[in-house]
């Protein structure tokens, strides 16, 4: 019962937490470039879904002011039925971010590739160990 | 190596399971996330800019700084990627044409004669390209103009709807893309071109520099848009609601200009050729 209880209460962080360390273990133990990326975009999906979810109210609904709180002054305006506005800019500007990081990521493994005409770790390594400076 | 590293990542794991217990439990409203400033945003968003979407007045004005830098971010990785991967296409490669009004395929090499690059009746193609598809071809065709209002209302809209710049800005660099993915890469070059996608991507970060930087000339500091009440004949507080909505659009025209940037130097890995 107790075991249950610590687990259901706070299930949503555990999903997050799981998900970011099988990102870090791409990350890490991967031989791949291209599965090392996948690794890094799962853990900043990881970290976005945590920010958003920190951000939810219940019964609270999304930031936009409602129709009846607008002519209101500011006193008589609870913000406490309205999602937490912060974390969803923060995470707004994160995304394209790490659209932008996949992006020149990319560009760099095909750089790699481009040199080394290989995205296996192990066999860069060798090839940088053996003096191999590339075709171009 | 393997091992160490599956070790390292289930005790990390095992720590973060373990400190989970000490966060907020999920819906709190008294969270320590949800307090202090963020209550200040929801109370005051209508008296300060007249914005009800909270988050576009968090965006543009009470972070705008933020923001700035995030679309320079965007930028100078759409420019980092031009500058790793662009080269000029191989001279010695052949290249193919369809002859639009028979579809007859014809292949150049070497020394053959191209035709000129505005030519109505030949048209580059891929090397690796697919029979001429009517069904792909007419469902882009149809779905692309309606995605493209979709965008400019997500863009325009934003201050009243989840939406804003870098949404819609995504979603109208979805469409080019979709094109150029549907037809081939120089379809999607001939549409928008290298040079206006990366010139527009440049103005983009200027129509934000430049509304913050108007502000400093017209007697405030960096992007209070409180001094732009002059230029657009209103009071202070729809001087900020306008102020928004240029950078707002400052932002869009970067986003998608950088995305279909990266797409055309990703795709084909800089040569610009051929791409997916």
């Amino acid at each position: 019962m107790e075991i249950y209880e610590i687990i259901l209460k706070n299930y949503n962080y555990w999903i997050f937490i799981i998900l970011m360390f099988t990102g870090l273990y791409g990350v890490i133990a991967k031989n791949n470039i291209i599965k090392k990326l996948i690794g890094m975009n799962i853990f900043q999906t990881s970290i976005i879904l945590f920010y958003v979810s920190l951000s939810a109210k219940l019964d609270g609904t999304i930031p936009i002011i409602t129709e009846t709180d607008k002519h209101k002054p500011d006193t008589l305006i609870d913000a406490s039925n309205y999602m937490n506005p912060l974390p969803h800019v923060l995470m707004l500007t994160a995304i394209v971010v790490s659209v932008a990081t996949i992006g020149v990521a990319l560009a760099l493994a095909i750089k790699v590739y481009r040199t080394y005409e290989t995205l296996e770790e192990d066999e860069i390594r060798r090839k940088i160990a053996s003096g191999y400076t590339g075709e171009n | 190596m393997k091992t160490f590293a599956k070790i390292t990542i289930i005790f990390c794991l095992g720590i973060f399971l373990w400190q989970s217990w000490d966060l907020p439990d999920w819906g709190d409203k008294n969270s320590p996330a949800s307090g202090h400033l963020s209550p200040y945003f929801a109370k005051n968003t209508m008296k300060d800019s007249h914005v009800p979407n909270i988050v576009s007045a968090i965006l543009a004005d009470y972070r705008g700084f933020d923001t700035m830098f995030e679309t320079a971010v965007v930028f100078s990785a759409g420019l980092a990627c031009f500058f790793l991967l662009r080269r000029k296409p191989p001279k010695t490669k052949s290249k193919y044409y369809r002859h639009l009004p028979t579809g007859i395929t014809v292949k150049i090499t070497g020394e053959g004669k191209e035709p000129s690059k505005d030519s109505k009746v030949f048209r580059q193609i891929d090397s690796l390209w697919t029979p001429y598809d009517l069904i792909i071809r007419k469902t882009t065709q149809y779905i692309i103009p309606f995605v493209q209002i979709f965008a400019l209302y997500v863009v325009a809209h934003g201050h009243y709807s989840p939406g804003g710049g870098f949404q819609g800005g995504v979603i109208l660099a979805a469409t080019i893309i979709l094109f150029a993915v549907s037809r081939n890469l120089v379809a999607g070059l001939r549409w928008v071109s290298e040079k206006a996608a990366s010139v527009s991507a440049a103005i983009g970060v200027f129509i934000y520099a430049g509304a913050g930087a108007m502000c400093i000339v017209l007697g405030k500091v960096f992007l209070n848009y409180e001094a732009l009440r002059e230029v657009f004949g209103t009071d202070s507080v729809m001087a900020r609601y306008y102020g928004i909505f240029v950078v707002e659009i400052g932002v869009a025209l970067a986003v998608t200009t950088v995305m279909i940037w990266l797409y055309y130097n990703l795709s084909s890995s800089g040569k610009h050729d051929e791409g997916l």
